[in-house]
């Protein structure tokens, strides 16, 4: 079976995020950059997959300038085979992001193509589904099981007071949701092994999309929590707080 | 620098833009790792007084037992400053973790790759790093802990090997290891240079492994004592390229390399739990970080942590150039052990009566350095040690 990664590079849910001049995009300086949290999930997924069969391959594809290079090794210090960095800026139009990457998989051969549901810094939770539109193959999106057989895959959905399952022939492209798996910590050797592993650079020019960000804001800051007390003896204050100042009793 | 709750480290100086891509994998690795399964557990493992066995596995899964050693051995092959990130790491979570780590990589591993054949590295190397075989250190003794030189463990040769006698003192990991590497004088007891490294493993006859209990530091690792009495062992236990003091002492500088990072690890997670605190305590009707004296102390500790963290990185640039010297190892292990065991003190003092709990850290950590002041060459040991380079003379 043959695995397709598309990871993206997102900055640090815990990093202090400052809005940089132009109003439209965040200032990167300082700011420590990771895969952003649900492509992990579809990389665990993808050895797990390859390392339950004995045999396959695994793919990570990535769009962005050459900085995202470190985060397909991420990927590759956790167990891919082998990592395509599509070199070219990404867009803030999920479609136009789509297309790169299906002009990409296109006669690629993969049996999965995997994502995770939603990149945490923009959450537009488009780029899954558009490529497997583009590619005409059925998608399933926020996958919290997954199991493939016969040349099937069958997932699980959380829905709305229940769980969804869904079945679909492979090809398929599958976003991926919390719960799905824990996710493994690339190992020392895992982090030595991955510069030696392959990584194609592939130029790309992506069309210009025709939604564009107008402006981004700061959510109001929040104000210091504080600790009231400890234990038992703490319950008083805590009540008397949560009537008379957060007016919630 | 306030923000969310997860620990991220403490990074003043933009440390992060010395290091490689791979120097900073390998620290968040061992980061997330340290946060999602040492910390969870090391609270109750500390009061109980138990090394916490079952963290084992996991660290030998990602690699971190003699990670400095080559491949062809089972090991990661990391350089050095990767490898002195680890021990920050590990120590940010407790110091009885880190010296788990540091005795099986750096005395347990490091004098079978450095003085053994090859039939021992290729035999122990790769079952060491993977778990398997757990090892102890045995240089100490009850009457010889500063001055090892003196030690009265002996290993007379017999026609088919060697036969050890003596007791060993305060030794990690002693009542749990499957191999010990023991330090004895094959010649006359006054004779330093007749003492040699052996592999014997713990199930040998006459070999027995007591804890040693009543410790209120460095509770979560054990320490025991070691009784040989008549321990037959065959030819090829002896380490054939150990010969003197020097070689248990290069073992010592391998580990002292490591606890000078691992000291700087203890107090930046003493630091960030009195940062955190102190930004949500309310006394006086304001955040105790609104005081001038909370603030005076905490800038004091980012000082002090600061330069601990540039003279371990150059002490690990060093090292990995091939031109680091023992004495610069005593600086850096005197410097920031002793730095750690300040802001361990203060960060605990910041927390006030919440401080003496072990819900928080800064009280296990300033414990647990009590220890690490005093092994692998006593804080004041590394001050001689200092002394007799600067002046050409030895004071003790
Ligand atoms: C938790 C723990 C784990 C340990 N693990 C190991 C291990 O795995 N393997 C191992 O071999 N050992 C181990 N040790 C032993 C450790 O290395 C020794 O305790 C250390 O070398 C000090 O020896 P000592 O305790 O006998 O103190 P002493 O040497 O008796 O020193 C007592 C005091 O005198 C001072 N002093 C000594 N000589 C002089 C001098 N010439 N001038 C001025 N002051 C001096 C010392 O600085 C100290 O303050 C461990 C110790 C501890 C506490």
């Amino acid at each position: 079976m043959k695995i397709a990664v598309c990871i993206r590079r997102v900055p640090d849910t815990t990093a202090k995020i400052t809005i940089a001049g132009g109003g439209t995009a965040i200032d990167p300086a300082g700011v420590k950059f990771v895969i952003n949290p649900y492509d992990e999930f579809a990389v665990e997924a993808a050895i797990a997959l390859k390392e339950a069969a004995g045999a396959g391959e695994t793919v990570t594809i990535a769009l962005g300038d050459d900085s995202v290079q470190e985060t397909i090794r991420t990927t590759l210090a956790m167990g891919i085979d082998r990592a395509v960095h599509l070199q070219g800026t990404g867009s803030a139009d999920g479609l136009a992001t789509a297309r790169v990457l299906a002009d990409h998989l296109r006669g690629g051969g993969y049996d999965l193509i995997l994502f995770g549901k939603l990149a945490v810094d923009d959450y537009g939770q488009q780029v899954g589904p558009m490529v497997a539109e583009l590619l005409e193959l059925p998608c399933a999106t926020a996958i919290t099981a997954l199991e493939v057989a016969d040349g099937s895959a069958t997932v699980e959905r959380e829905i709305e007071g229940g769980t969804e399952v869904a079945t679909c022939p492979l090809p398929a492209v599958l976003t991926c949701d919390k719960g799905l798996n824990t996710p493994r910590l690339p190992g020392l050797k895992g982090i030595m092994a991955a510069k030696k592993k392959p990584l194609e650079v592939v130029p790309v020019e992506a069309a210009a999309g025709q939604a564009t960000i107008v402006s981004l804001a700061l959510p109001p800051e929040r104000p210091a929590g504080r600790i009231v007390g400890e234990g038992a003896a703490a319950v008083p204050a805590l009540i008397e707080a949560l009537t008379s100042e957060a007016k919630v009793l | 620098m306030a923000g969310s709750s997860e620990y991220t480290g403490v990074d003043f100086y933009d440390m992060d833009s010395l290091l490689s891509e791979e120097e900073r994998a390998v620290r968040d690795t061992v980061r997330q790792w340290v946060t999602e399964a040492l910390i969870p557990v090391i609270g109750p493992a500390y009061i109980e007084g138990r090394f916490p066995k079952e963290l084992i596995a996991g660290m030998a899964e990602l690699g971190l037992f003699g990670a400095n050693l080559p491949e062809e051995y089972g090991c990661a092959g990391l350089n050095n400053v990767a490898y002195g990130l680890i021990m920050q790491e590990l120590e940010r979570g407790d110091s009885g973790i880190r010296s788990f780590a540091s005795v099986q990589g750096a005395l347990v591993m490091y004098p079978i790759h450095a003085f053994g054949s090859e039939e021992q590295k290729q035999y122990w190397l790769p079952r060491l790093a993977s778990g398997e075989e757990i090892g102890c250190f045995g240089l100490t003794e009850p009457d010889f802990g500063s001055n090892p030189g003196g030690m009265i463990t002996t290993a007379r040769e017999t026609a088919d090997g060697w036969v050890l006698n003596g007791t060993k003192m305060w030794i990690t990991n002693g009542s749990q290891a499957t191999v010990a590497i023991v330090w004895a004088k094959t010649g006359a007891i006054d004779d330093p240079k007749s003492v040699r490294g052996f592999i014997v493993p713990t199930s040998t006859p006459g070999f027995t492994g007591k804890d040693q209990h009543g410790k209120l530091s460095l509770r979560a690792s054990d320490t025991s004592e070691l009784h040989l009495q008549d321990v037959h062992v065959p030819k090829d236990a002896l380490l054939p390229h150990s010969g003197g003091m020097k070689s248990p002492l290069k073992c010592l500088t391998q580990a002292r390399y490591g606890i000078a990072w691992g000291g700087v690890g203890a107090a930046m997670a003493c630091y960030d739990e009195a940062r955190r605190y102190a930004m949500n305590r309310v006394m006086f009707d304001r955040p105790i970080a609104a005081t001038q004296l909370q603030q005076e102390r905490l800038a004091e500790m980012l000082t002090e942590i600061t330069k601990g963290q540039l003279l371990s990185l150059q002490l690990g640039r060093l090292k990995d150039r091939g031109t680091m010297t023992p004495q610069q190892v005593s600086l850096a292990k005197r410097n920031n052990v002793n730095m750690a065991c300040e802001v361990a003190r203060e960060a605990r003092r910041l927390l006030g009566a919440n401080g003496i709990l072990i819900e928080y850290h800064s009280m296990r950590h300033l414990a647990n350095l009590e220890s690490v002041y005093t092994y692998e060459g006593t804080h004041d040991m590394h001050s001689l040690i200092l002394g007799q380079e600067i002046t050409g003379i030895a004071a003790y």
